[in-house]
């Protein structure tokens, strides 16, 4: 002890005693917070990291490289984060069956959790957009009117005024986002999958986001009332110009031979 | 447009002079054997058959009535605001439903009782009419001329020169003040069209936040759409405005622009296009951001936005104009000067 | 007061009351001897006679409903905010007329069915007047003394089409304002004049605040007025020149067979505005037609997909998209050749159908009256034509959705725009080829079953074991009414000397009109109708065979 208060003039006795106020500190916080959870989720993230490896070894290594650094055959997919591969896997896009102009929609062969796996791993490759929460695309709060406006402005040249889908250019298209989960909107904007434009934080806002997929889901979804009756695939003039034609016109056409056919004459007996 | 080259003998034989039912002879079997015999209807000689057509008729009649009521019924009893399921057409409106189709049955019931009245209980013998041929007979022909030459000599205009082309002269003139009187339909040209709101030091304000930009708001990959700083939705000649200036905003990877003027006019990779397809300008805007396309919706114009927005296919004929710009000393995007060009489809004096 | 004694016979106490007001009438507007020509008036029944009915009636209800519209249109492009009871607008800015449009739809009760019964009246009228001008054409009704009638019907389809885009324009939303916008830009396209007409027309840049007024008195007056004064006078000359009939037996090009206006056809006809009107009725209130509210409000930077005009423009709307981006600059000048060459075709190819008439009464020289049709076949190059220039005009039609077609067959929109390119040059041709070689097919046909009889699918086994179908004679009205047709001979251009040995020179019209006519009426283009003496032949002595 006598060694202790002797030194305890020290230059750098201040120093140490620091020192051993924030280790001390640091021990009492390593107490008392809930170490454990913080231990597990560290443990459940390098596990689903880990799983989502695998997944991806098998899956996507093939065409993505074993290290996501992308081959001639699939893009590479460090920085994508995890809401490309939510969007990508989550709606069957990926794994790809075939080359194409462009990937179709499929059925989803992952089931989430093995999703959430891969948007783990690939998210560990590099800092991307994270999935969305779901209050973020939750209806409340959200202006219909405003992102209708929005999505006339952003989306209706692709995709249609009310999302009925649309053609691009050598065999591309913009699909129909009748049915899609808004979650997968949400994710199609923030990472602008194949050939559709990104709309990042920063230029669409993450309100904005929210307002126009409340507009979709006002004007585009099984409960969406059409007053006018039929909607003929919402498709605009084609759609209602055939429609004219063969129904309206071949009515009109069918009720003209019933009114200039001739009369059944009584049978000879 | 005369025939008198053609013999007549080249034309075909006049058909059918006269109507008169010929019998079947073994000089011309194909003759006109004439009208067939009238044939009776059931209601003709069964009178049973004929109450029930009546009854039909009359049966129509009613069902048009009670559509009547019914869409009087609807138009008063039902919410306008109320929609209902109707398999296989969806969620619709209850009343336009609900009109519509009373509507429909009770116009087409009228016609159909109309019609059936008339297929079933008037009389269906068919009866010739003889037709007179359009043009007059010589006499009146020549009547008429008579009567026009002795009109013109009586008003002596063929004689007194002076008055007729005088009046010619008045009627032709006349019609100018009407040309005159559209003149103010609309302002002239000018040069109108070669100018848009962008200036030296206009900010691009995002068309969605309505904020300016800064270049890292804008992502590889990315499609934003801008206006000029000061041009607000609620202004009065907003419309016009926009029509011009509206701008689309993309960036690439400085290395993957092929064009050179387009590097030098960009910003870090950023590109600022017009929106206005130089076609008959819709605003272009469908890009696709791995081949950087940009194709017009309404007639399939191609522009390559890599490559100085060169026409790559459809029916425009130059490229979309590119707006110069760069960053202010605050860091936020703005114009270097208007657009050099023209934006939208092109005109004669465009040049 | 002297002759009331004479009248005294036709007591006026006694005659039924509506004999009376008629009587009346007749005193002061003739009614009576309009009546003796017309009460009576013989009409042919087939159906295809009434496709004129159809648009007659469409027409006339785009005209009741459009009245109705106009109490709660307000043709103004004042910017307001929307607080209708349309929720997905709530808020938004718009000019008057979208505005007037949604409460049209949404507030006024009935008005959206009106709206739909407009609409879907007015693409069955254009689509009815294109198979009536098709009727007339392949049955060659538009012959002497029809051709006026025929040129009246032509403008009434051009003059609806402008009236039916002008109405389309006027609510002002976002896809009808993408269509006024190409009118503008087709308009910008026209050398020298283009800018100045478009300054005016919109009472300066596009969009201004001018054109839906003005689009709305030339939408609801101008060219309705003139389409009513030629429907007038379209149905005037139908009454005038009587009806064209089949030929048939007892049917002759100096009468028409037929039932009596009064009273079948009042019925009838009557009857079938009804059915008309019930038929479109039903349909709005089933079926949605332009939805205005789910489109938008326009604003001349946002866009559709899928931004199409009603079909009647489709056809041009396929030209301008097919059309490669032709541009010639110069000297400070610009000539939009991508935009005016389409535009040139537009008013060409319709031009086309329109002369057809003439072309052909010049090349046949006929300048008789004809009141019996042809059956298509039976002028197999007029026929051919005709289906040409239908398939062209559908296959611009085709280029006019080439983005639906390609979204919906799967394909690429350039290829989707390569085939119509290529198609436009050639599938007339290859139309025109194939149909006459059909017509031809079944003039031949027609032939056999006049010379040896109908195929009665029954099989006979003669003696020595042969089999053979037995054919059964022709009724002496179907073996008139399958040659009562016409054949003309090719002109030939006549003597190149005349009768003192004088030369004389062979105009290029005449040259042309030879060909056209050997092309016509040569070998290649007709079958010979059989003669009385082949029938003769065949039939006497071998029976049956």
């Amino acid at each position: 002890m006598k060694k202790l208060s002797a030194r305890r003039r020290h230059p750098l006795a201040a120093l140490v005693v620091l020192l051993l106020a924030l280790a001390f500190t640091g021990g009492l916080y390593a107490v008392f917070a809930p170490a454990s959870k913080a231990q597990a989720d560290q443990t459940a993230q390098s596990l689903a990291i880990d799983e989502g490896k695998k997944l991806y070894a098998v899956g996507c290594a093939s065409c993505h490289g074993t290290g996501g650094q992308g081959t001639t055959d699939g893009p590479s997919l460090v920085g994508v984060g995890a809401a490309a591969v939510d969007f990508q896997v989550g709606t069957g896009r990926m794994p790809a069956q075939q080359p194409g102009a462009q990937i179709p929609k499929k059925k989803v062969i992952y089931s989430q959790a093995e999703i959430d796996q891969l948007a783990a791993y690939i998210a560990s490759l590099g800092a991307g957009p994270a999935i969305p929460s779901a209050e973020k695309y939750g209806p409340e709060g959200a202006d219909i009117a405003k992102g209708g406006e929005l999505f006339r402005t952003n989306c209706a040249q692709c995709h249609n005024f009310t999302g009925k889908g649309g053609a691009l250019t050598y065999g591309k298209y913009a699909p129909s986002l009748e049915g899609v989960d808004p979650k997968h909107i949400y994710e199609a904007m923030q990472t602008g999958p194949q050939n559709m434009p990104s709309f990042p934080d920063t230029t669409l806002s993450e309100q904005n986001k929210k307002d126009i997929i409340a507009y979709l889901d006002a004007v585009n979804s099984d409960d969406t009332v059409n007053p006018g009756g039929l909607s003929l695939g919402g498709l605009g003039p084609v759609s209602e110009g055939l429609f004219g034609w063969i129904f309206g016109l071949g009515l009109c056409i069918a009720v003209a031979v019933w009114v200039a056919a001739r009369t059944a004459k009584a049978k000879k007996s | 447009m005369s025939s008198q080259d053609i013999p007549e003998e080249t034309l075909p034989a006049e058909r059918g002079g006269t109507h008169v039912p010929k019998p079947a002879d073994d000089k011309n079997p194909f003759a006109d054997p004439g009208l067939p015999p009238h044939e009776h209807r059931i209601q003709d000689i069964d009178e049973r058959a004929a109450k029930r057509s009546e009854r039909t008729v009359a049966l129509l009649f009613t069902v048009s009535m009670l559509a009547t009521i019914g869409f009087i019924a609807s138009f008063v009893a039902i919410p306008q605001d109320k929609s209902i399921y109707v398999f296989p057409i969806g969620h619709i409106s209850a009343m336009n439903f609900a009109l519509g189709l009373t509507l429909g049955v009770a116009l087409f019931t009228i016609g159909a009782g109309a019609v059936h009245w008339a297929r079933t209980l008037m009389s269906d013998e068919e009866v010739a009419d003889e037709r007179h041929p359009i043009e007059a007979s010589p006499e009146t022909r020549a009547k008429v001329h008579a009567d026009f030459k002795q009109g013109a000599k009586e008003s002596v205009i063929g004689r007194r020169k002076l008055i007729r082309n005088t009046m010619l002269g008045a009627l032709t003139l006349m019609p100018l003040s009407g040309v005159f009187l559209l003149r103010d339909l609309g302002p002239l040209p000018g040069t109108k069209l070669r100018h848009t709101l962008w200036s030296k030091g206009k900010l691009l304000v995002n068309m969605n936040t309505n904020e300016p930009m800064r270049p890292s708001d804008i992502g590889v990959g990315s499609l934003t759409f801008a206006k000029p700083e000061g041009l607000e939705e609620h202004d009065e000649g907003f419309q016009n405005e926009i029509a011009k200036a509206a701008l689309m905003i993309i960036r690439l990877e400085p290395d993957s622009i092929k064009d050179k003027q387009e590097l030098e006019w960009s910003h870090e990779g950023i590109v600022a296009y017009s929106k206005i397809c130089t076609h008959v300008g819709c605003p272009i805007s469908l890009y696709e951001q791995q081949t950087h396309h940009a194709l017009c919706p309404c007639h399939q114009s191609t522009f390559d936005l890599a490559d100085g927005a060169r026409v790559i296919f459809g029916p425009a004929g130059h490229p979309l104009p590119q707006l110069r710009i760069g960053v202010n000393d605050e860091g936020y995007l703005e114009a270097l000067s208007d657009f050099d060009e023209p934006v939208g489809p092109a005109f004669w004096e465009r040049g | 007061m002297s002759t009331a004694a004479n009248d005294a016979p036709r007591s006026r106490g006694k005659a039924p009351a509506g004999e009376r007001v008629a009587d009346w009438a007749d005193g002061r507007l003739g009614i009576y001897s309009l009546a003796k020509a017309n009460m009576r008036k013989i009409f042919p029944d087939h159906w295809s006679f009434m496709l004129g009915e159809v648009c007659l009636y469409s027409f006339i209800i785009i005209i009741l409903t459009g009245v109705y519209l106009t109490l709660f249109f307000h043709p103004s492009m004042n910017e307001v905010t929307y607080h209708g009871s349309y929720v997905p607008m709530q808020g938004q800015l718009m000019s008057e007329a979208y505005k007037s449009t949604l409460d049209i739809s949404f507030d006024v009760r009935g008005g959206l069915l009106i709206r739909q019964i407009h609409h879907w009246a007015a693409i069955i009228f254009l689509a009815g007047m294109f198979v009536h001008m098709m009727r007339v054409f392949f049955t060659g009704a538009f012959r002497k003394p029809r051709e006026i009638n025929w040129l009246f019907g032509f403008l009434l389809f051009v003059l609806g089409m402008f009236t039916g885009f002008t109405g389309y324009s006027l609510p002002d939303d976002l896809l009808s304002g993408t269509g006024v916008r190409f009118t503008q830009g087709a308009i910008l396209s026209m050398p020298i004049v283009g800018t100045y007409i478009s300054m005016f027309l919109f009472g300066g840049e596009f969009p201004g605040t001018d054109f839906v007024a003005r689009f709305y008195s030339i939408h609801i007056l101008l060219l309705p007025g003139i389409m009513l004064g030629l429907v007038v006078g379209h149905l005037i000359l139908v009454f005038y020149h009587k009806h064209t009939q089949f030929a048939g037996p007892g049917k002759t090009n100096k009468n028409v067979v037929g039932m009596p206006l009064l009273p079948v056809y009042m019925a009838k006809a009557g009857g079938f505005f009804f059915l008309v009107f019930g038929v479109i009725a039903a349909i709005a209130g089933i079926v949605s037609v332009n939805p205005i509210w789910a489109i938008g409000p326009y604003r001349p930077d946002q866009v559709s997909t899928g931004a199409q005009p009603d079909w009647y423009m489709g056809f041009a709307e396929g030209l301008v998209r097919a059309m490669p981006g032709w541009e010639i600059n110069f000297w400070g000048h610009t000539l939009v050749l991508g935009v005016l060459i389409p535009l040139v075709i537009f008013g060409v190819f319709l031009a086309l159908i329109a002369v057809y008439p003439f072309i052909e009464s010049w090349v046949t020289g006929d300048k008789r009256e004809h009141h019996i049709l042809d059956r298509p076949r039976n002028a197999p190059t007029r026929t051919a034509f005709g289906v040409a220039w239908v398939t062209a005009y559908m296959i611009m039609l085709i280029g006019g959705g080439n983005d639906i077609v390609a979204t919906h067959f799967h394909l690429s929109i350039n290829a989707v725009t390569w085939f119509v390119r290529i198609g436009f040059f050639l599938g007339p041709v290859l139309a025109f080829i194939v149909t006459k070689r059909i017509c031809l097919g079944l003039q031949r046909r027609d032939k056999e079953k006049v010379l040896h009889g109908r195929e009665s699918g029954i099989i006979k086994r003669l003696p020595h074991g042969e089999f053979i179908e037995v054919h059964e004679p022709l009724s002496q009205e179907q073996l008139h009414t399958l040659t009562a047709h016409e054949q003309y001979e090719p002109a030939e251009i006549g003597p190149t000397v005349d009768e003192n040995g004088v030369e004389r020179k062979v105009k290029g019209s005449e040259k042309l009109r030879a060909k056209l006519s050997g092309a016509y009426f040569g070998e290649e283009s007709q079958i010979p109708k059989p003669t009385v003496e082949e029938y003769k032949e065949i039939t006497s002595g071998h029976g049956h065979h």
